[in-house]
């Protein structure tokens, strides 16, 4: 939706609390601690991707996340539609390495899941300053490539290392590591001469979103 | 913070406020999910309970503004930050999860830098907890990347046409955290006042780090 006009002043809440209903509180930890159980965090992006439009925009953030959770636990096989509907299980459960043990939560949220690797393509391309264009690719599933950048010329700002590529990590398709820039684009080159001439943005892009200028 | 920013009236599309039954039956829905993930071995309540008490009670944008007050106060610091931010960061004990790797962008009287995730919501949670709704939402993500100075001029926030500014459009994996120019006048205060200066929207970039003490809430 980036460049997008149409959807009023951005409202705010005074002193507003993390959640803002108990349920919002449950879809948050069930997401945290059970998403690595189910999915990797590209398909659970893709899958809010690949929420109903008009639900998408008239639902909350933790809507969203319900929505994304239940259609991967349904979709990878580990619950049953009717069990999601009744609550009930159906069956035997199947066999898990077992819940993450509240004793160890806090050090998990300390250490964090690195998306970084030191394995797969790690001699990047481009070094800060090249000129490059974002690639006009339109898939018709997840990409971090954001349809406002695709076809402009921008400039290499900095080299982030190796991570793992959303675009194929969340269909399936492996990891891919490859190198991630930060490319500056001048607001000129991306809305027009109307824009004010020293305004940049700058948009983290993958290797395969990228060729030479 | 002024508070001049509430004037405009409720967009009844935006508008995402449930009624009962649409709340009894979301928190249905949550349950089953609950109810299955649980008797799957996928999660345990407890660890459920641990979680949120974490986020809502441990985490926020205080971490960030020590990281900040302390940029101001020890050069060597910032200078550290703003080269590899997530070592400097974990100098102070802080960092992981939705934080694995982070960029620092320095605010000065001609550079503002703002803070978006057009694609989804991607915040420095490490370091500001997690992310205010407006963040979120279609209209600050959709309209701070094609005309951020009408956005910052919502928080209150009137840049002069001098001043460059530079919008971070996130990935997942590497998240940003502005550093707020340091108010004038404040040569005498210690670092831990400092820090009561910082706010959680000066470090987003969509306001300065300014006098007022922030609310409790939004810390």
């Amino acid at each position: 939706m980036g460049g997008m006009t149409c959807y009023g002043p951005v409202e705010r809440e005074d002193n507003e609390p993390f959640f803002h209903a108990d349920w919002e509180r449950r879809v948050f930890a069930l997401t945290m601690l059970s998403l690595g159980g189910v999915a990797n965090l590209d398909e659970f992006r893709h899958a809010i991707e690949r929420m109903d439009p008009v639900h998408y925009l008239a639902s909350s953030y933790y809507e969203h996340w319900l929505a994304a959770l239940e259609t991967l636990a349904v979709e990878k096989g580990v619950i049953a539609p009717q069990e999601l509907a009744s609550g009930r299980l159906q069956g035997r459960a199947a066999e898990t390495p077992g819940p993450l043990p509240a004793g160890v939560v806090a050090e998990v949220v300390r250490r964090g899941v690195s998306a970084g690797r030191d394995s797969g393509r790690l001699t990047p391309r481009f070094a800060p300053g090249d000129r490059v264009v974002a690639r006009n690719i339109n898939p018709s599933g997840h990409t971090r490539l954001p349809r406002y950048a695709r076809g402009k010329p921008g400039r290499i700002e900095r080299a982030h290392g190796t991570f793992v590529y959303p675009d194929s990590n969340a269909h399936g398709s492996g990891e891919q590591a490859q190198p991630l820039y930060s490319v500056c684009f001048e607001a000129q080159t991306l809305w027009g001469p109307d824009t004010p001439s020293r305004d940049r943005v700058y948009i983290d892009l993958w290797e395969d979103h990228l060729e030479s200028a | 913070m002024s508070n001049d920013r509430h004037q405009a009236p409720p967009d009844p599309r935006l508008e995402k406020r449930h009624t009962p039954e649409q709340t009894q039956a979301l928190e249905e829905r949550v349950k089953a999910l609950e109810s299955m993930l649980t008797q799957k071995g996928l999660v345990a309540t407890d660890s459920l309970d641990k979680i949120v008490k974490l986020y809502e009670n441990d985490l926020g944008p205080l971490k960030g503004a020590k990281v900040v007050a302390r940029a101001w106060v020890d050069p060597a610091y910032k200078r550290r930050l703003l080269s590899n931010a997530t070592a400097a960061i974990e100098e102070l004990g802080l960092g992981g999860l939705q934080g694995e790797h982070m960029v620092v962008v320095e605010n000065t009287p001609t550079t503002h830098n703002v803070v978006v995730c057009t694609l989804c919501s991607c915040y420095p949670w490490p370091v500001l907890g997690l992310p205010p709704t407006w963040f979120k939402s279609a209209p600050y993500r959709s309209r701070v990347v094609i005309d951020p100075r009408s956005v910052l001029r919502e928080f209150g926030l009137d840049l002069d046409e001098s001043v460059a500014v530079r919008v971070w459009d996130s990935s997942a994996e590497i998240r940003y955290l502005v550093l707020p120019e340091r108010p004038s006048g404040t040569e005498n205060l210690t670092e831990e006042e400092l820090a009561q200066l910082v706010d959680r929207d000066s470090m987003i970039g969509v306001t300065k780090a300014g006098f007022e003490p922030i609310h409790e809430g939004e810390r």
